[in-house]
């Protein structure tokens, strides 16, 4: 039941279907098939049909329930979200009540929209399978052999299974775009600061983007809208309001001059990936777009300086969880050793590695070395996209080097799994829109995603771009 | 044993993180992170002088708030929260030196 | 003025790192009230409590009011870089304090203290307070406490952090430095500058060492909470590194401790590698550039700081800037008044005399100036004694009154030359002994003296004499 998020909202509206119906056929669904799934940390049944109760009162009164009236939403459970558990699956947080919602969970309800529960993640979002949870994996819901991919392998896997028509994720090195490519779903991050990061629980913060996934380019457009626009309580929140998407998505790409980037289609990329990536550069010259080869060299070196830039900023972000405040806490006679009791059995191994690598990179001595080169480099990949922006209106790459892996595949080795976000991370270094489309399946018949990457705020080039890949997909 | 950093440099890195390490999960990490650090060989290497680093990938300045009084947390739902509490305080255990 | 009362050979230098909370209504990075003595955990909100996922936005009044202070004291207004400095410490609610290092607010300034000594301010940058814990069991003291509760009322006040150059070299001049800074903060409004309630606290950077060899290791002395903890700490710390020194050993640079009960510093924690903070630009803050219309706009509507102040008065008064009086009077915010009387046209002496001593109580600030004139012609007229003009005075405060009619309801009748010379006489002829010693006594026998017959006049005409005139009738009867 992968329901159109439009259609569902505009039914309610009208008042030809009820959004507590609504809630429970998406209900239904997630009895039938999330215990193989595991999307989910926890579903919020209680607040979701309160919310769902709300909605139809509003309709039933004439009043307007909002642009979302009635679709249930699943949130990635780093969102914070007042009086419901928010964990960021890991240990350290667990039972955590934040006193506060997240902008976005705001907007979401000024919506009308009906968050139906918080989605597994990589612990802290550090990951690109979702095998890092501290509550277990979530599958694949095309291949449950296979990962969701991650971060937000728990919001793609919602949406991909038909639990919910939209999800929100948050996207540091790729964690929305790798995960809705690996489960065939449209991933979207926004431009930096386009959408509050307030209530988002911090991984990286000139790295982090809360973001939609959707099984529509039009609900994605739509899902952004409602959630991205200035907010007093970010400081790099950028001071335009929400992007005009939607009315745009129908443009057509007649005349858009696309890039396809050399250094994201070499080594490295599975060849049935890199065929499906030429074939939708094909659909988009058919469809009137100019369409040429384009070149960011420095991009070869994002992986690097995301492996400093990220950890060094995450080992400060985690600094807070030290059994004091909130969240977990292991006893011992002192303070200092009670943190330290606490962070060790509080958080997992791919945690403690970023934290340790980070804070190696900022420490005396090799702050120059390490930290502060990453950043010389993240000014190098920048003045690259602006060089090829000035002679392409979008790019176009891989979102994934390759389709959903099998579980285990990549985590004796920590390095391997970094290479998967070898496409995304630039996006995330010079703060730039980027999303994945599904386009087609690869040589496992599993689906490929096509990463399409804009410049700053041309976020709504980017949609009309995906819109046409998605009408072209085979 | 990798010439990227030390056992003893983990060991360090782990005291300022207040991590504890098994003397096993030190040779894991270790090695973990001389891999990472090499791939960041090509980073290091660049001759970058003259490149101003980027903190920020959306440049805005001056971001400022009015200085007006706005909502507070309510205490109890904020120390409900909290592993242990006190008098309306956090309570920790004994705290051994003065803040650095 | 006392002096380090170091041996012979060495010097003191010393740097003062001042933290002021400033006079905001909220707190640095967040709308969360900024008030002292609430009930523990009561001005928290996420940020405060940095909660997961909350983020700071920075307080403009916090930005002006650092901007104030760094013009009051000549700094560069610069643009400026938030950074994180990591570490662990309960306190601490994000386990690192968002401060600014590389690229302070203000650089390069100085303030003038009262002797007139400059002293050198490196930088004055903004950065948030902590939390407070109390350590319950044992003393009160962090050492043998069983636990430790924390109240997070204060975090993310905001602070400025001025810092001094290594220009201090007395304790004395320490203790000025920090008087001024505060009348500074005072004046511009930043800070109330209340050292008792923890709103200004003082670090002292110590050092010893011979004039014309490098400057000692030196020694941080924390938290200093009064003046007078201030001088005795700098003065401990000194005798206690010369000691070291001519002992033939080393000192270790170390922060210390003021322990105020029994008067001496004590190792708190040695400076080691590990002092590692890894500071990085805030991502959560963008730079701040304040505009050059903005910081003149600031520039423009500072009030006079006080050593203005007081070259004013004394240009006024006709004497030295660093006159003792004058920097009483402008400590005192009194020299609004001074000014006034002296406008006036009211002899310079008596109205720094008055307004200095005899100005302090209650009322004193809304004195008329008009009144006071008058009640300085009629001294300087000879219609009142010193005495008399300070009693009337006291009453004109309390009441308002015009002075010649306090002075008259008093009975105090200005004194004819033939009555004072009269009485005089009747007081010589009843104490002859006195007289001759006086009349043929060494200056120092006769200034013994001198106070014996002035006193005996008061007396006999009930304090209407004025003294300087019976000591000057007494000088030239022993004349002849
Ligand atoms: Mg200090
Ligand atoms: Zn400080």
């Amino acid at each position: 039941m992968s329901g159109s998020a439009l259609e569902l909202a505009a039914a309610v509206r009208r008042g030809t279907r009820s959004a507590v119906d609504v809630l429970d056929e998406h209900r239904a669904a997630i009895e039938a098939t999330e215990l193989q799934i595991h999307a989910f940390n926890l579903v919020t049944a209680a607040e979701a049909r309160a919310a769902a109760e709300e909605v139809d009162r509003t309709v039933a009164a004439g009043d307007d329930p909002g642009p979302l009236a009635g679709v249930p939403i699943a949130l990635k459970d780093n969102l914070c979200t007042r009086g419901i558990p928010t964990t960021c699956s890991s240990k350290i947080l667990d039972g955590w009540l934040p006193p506060y919602d997240a902008t976005v969970v705001q907007r979401l309800a000024a919506a009308g929209a009906v968050p139906i529960g918080k989605t597994n993640l990589d612990e802290f979002a550090m990951g690109s399978s979702t095998e890092n949870s501290a509550f277990g994996p979530t599958r694949n819901p095309r291949d449950l052999t296979r990962v969701p991919g991650g971060s937000s392998g728990g919001s793609a896997a919602a949406v991909a299974a038909g639990f919910a028509p939209l999800s929100l994720g948050s996207d540091t090195g790729g964690s929305i775009r790798q995960p809705a490519a690996l489960c065939g779903v449209v991933g979207v991050k926004p431009t930096y600061g386009r959408v509050s990061r307030y209530g988002l629980i911090a991984f990286a913060s000139s790295l982090d983007q809360i973001g939609p996934f959707a099984n529509t380019v039009a609900d994605a457009a739509q899902l952004l809208e409602v959630i991205a626009g200035h907010d007093p309580r970010d400081s790099t929140s950028i001071p335009e309001g929400p992007p005009a998407v939607s009315e745009h998505l129908l443009d057509g790409v007649d005349g858009l001059r696309v890039g396809v980037v050399t250094e994201l289609l070499g080594e490295g990329i599975a060849p049935d990936v890199a065929a499906r990536v030429r074939e939708a550069a094909e659909a988009l010259a058919a469809a009137g777009a100019k369409v040429e080869e384009a070149s960011v060299p420095a991009a070869i070196y994002g992986l690097s300086a995301y492996y400093l830039i990220a950890p060094a900023e995450a080992s400060s972000n985690l600094a807070r969880f030290d059994g004091v405040r909130y969240g977990l806490r292991v006893n011992a006679p002192t303070t200092n050793e009670m943190m330290i009791a606490t962070r060790t059995a509080g958080f997992g191994a791919e945690v403690k590695r970023r934290i340790m690598l980070g804070t190696y990179a900022l420490s005396a001595g090799y702050y120059d070395a390490y930290y502060g080169q990453a950043q010389r480099v993240r000014t190098l990949i920048a003045r690259d996209f602006a060089a090829a922006y000035e002679q392409f209106d979008v790019l176009l790459s891989p979102t994934s080097p390759t389709t959903a892996f099998a579980f285990g595949d990549k985590t004796a080795d920590p390095l391997t799994m970094y290479l998967n976000d070898v496409c995304t991370i630039p996006s995330n270094l010079v703060g730039d829109p980027a999303m994945s489309v599904p386009f087609g399946t690869g040589a496992d018949g599993l689906p490929v995603g096509v990463q399409v990457l804009a410049p700053a705020l041309a976020e709504a080039t980017m949609f009309r771009t995906a819109a046409v890949l998605e009408g072209a997909a085979p | 044993m990798s010439d990227r950093i030390s056992r003893d440099a983990v060991a360090h890195v782990a005291r300022l993180a207040n991590l504890a390490l098994t003397d096993d999960e030190l040779d894991t990490y270790t090695a973990q992170l001389a891999d990472v650090l090499a791939h960041a060989a090509d980073v290091e290497a660049l001759d970058l002088a003259g490149v101003e680093p980027t903190t920020h990938p959306y440049p805005l300045t001056n971001v400022l708030r009015a200085d007006v009084v706005g909502p507070t947390l309510d205490r109890d739902e904020v120390l409900a929260a909290a592993p242990a509490v006190a008098d309306d305080r956090f309570s920790v255990p004994t705290i051994l030196g003065e803040a650095p | 003025m006392t002096t380090t009362l170091l041996p012979e050979g060495w010097e003191l230098i010393v740097g003062l790192e001042v933290h002021a909370e400033l006079a905001t209504a909220t707190k640095m990075f967040s709308a969360a009230p900024n008030m002292f003595g609430d009930d523990p955990n009561t001005n928290i909100d996420p940020v405060t409590l940095g909660l997961p996922g909350s983020l700071p936005v920075l307080n403009e009044k916090a930005v002006e009011l650092a901007i104030r202070l760094g013009l009051a004291v000549h700094c560069s207004v610069e643009p400026s870089v938030f950074s994180r400095k990591n570490y662990f410490y309960p306190d601490m609610p994000k386990d690192f304090q968002i401060s600014q290092y590389d690229k302070p607010i203000n650089v390069d300034g100085w303030l003038e203290l009262p002797d007139g000594t400059v002293i050198g301010i490196e930088r004055a940058h903004l950065e948030e307070d902590t939390g407070k814990s109390s350590h319950m069991g044992g003393d009160g003291r962090i050492h043998g406490a069983s636990h430790s509760l924390v109240d997070y009322n204060r975090a993310g006040v905001p602070l400025l952090e001025i810092v001094s150059r290594p220009d201090i070299r007395t304790p004395d001049q320490a203790k000025a430095y920090v008087s001024e800074l505060r009348s500074i903060l005072v004046a511009t409004g930043a800070s109330d500058g209340k050292m008792e309630e923890g709103s200004m606290r003082v670090d002292a950077n110590v050092s010893v060492h011979h004039p014309g060899e490098p400057f000692g290791t030196r020694c941080e002395i924390k938290n200093l909470n009064s003046l007078r903890s201030l001088g005795r700490a700098i003065e401990y710390e000194a005798r206690r590194q010369v000691d070291v020194l001519e002992a033939g050993e080393t000192i270790r640079q170390e922060t210390r401790h003021w322990n105020e009960a029994e008067g001496r510093t004590s190792t708190m924690r040695v400076k080691e590698d590990a002092d590692d903070y890894r500071y990085f630009p805030e991502p959560d803050l963008v730079p701040l550039a304040p505009s050059a219309e903005w910081i003149e706009q600031i520039r423009a509507d500072l009030p006079p700081m006080p050593a203005e102040r007081r070259a004013r008065l004394a240009a006024a008064a006709g004497v030295p800037k660093t006159t003792d009086s004058v920097a009483v009077i402008v400590e005192r915010d009194l020299d609004g008044l001074a000014l006034a009387t002296l406008e006036l046209g009211a002899d310079p002496g008596r109205v720094l005399v008055h307004v200095e001593q005899n100005l302090s109580g209650d009322g004193s600030a809304e004195l008329r100036p008009d009144l006071l004139a008058a009640l300085i012609a009629l001294e300087t007229g000879g219609e009142l004694t010193a005495t008399q003009a300070k009693q009337v005075l006291a009453d004109v405060v309390a009441t308002g009154a015009d002075p010649a009619e306090v002075a008259k309801a008093k009975g105090f009748e200005a004194m004819s030359s033939d009555a004072l010379f009269t009485a005089i006489d009747e007081i010589i002829a009843g104490s002859p002994d006195e007289w001759e010693r006086f009349r043929t006594g060494d200056q120092k026998a006769r200034g013994k003296l001198t106070g014996f017959f002035v006193g005996q006049v008061m007396k006999a005409t009930r304090g209407q004499a004025d003294g300087g005139a019976v000591t000057a009738r007494l000088n030239e009867l022993a004349a002849g």
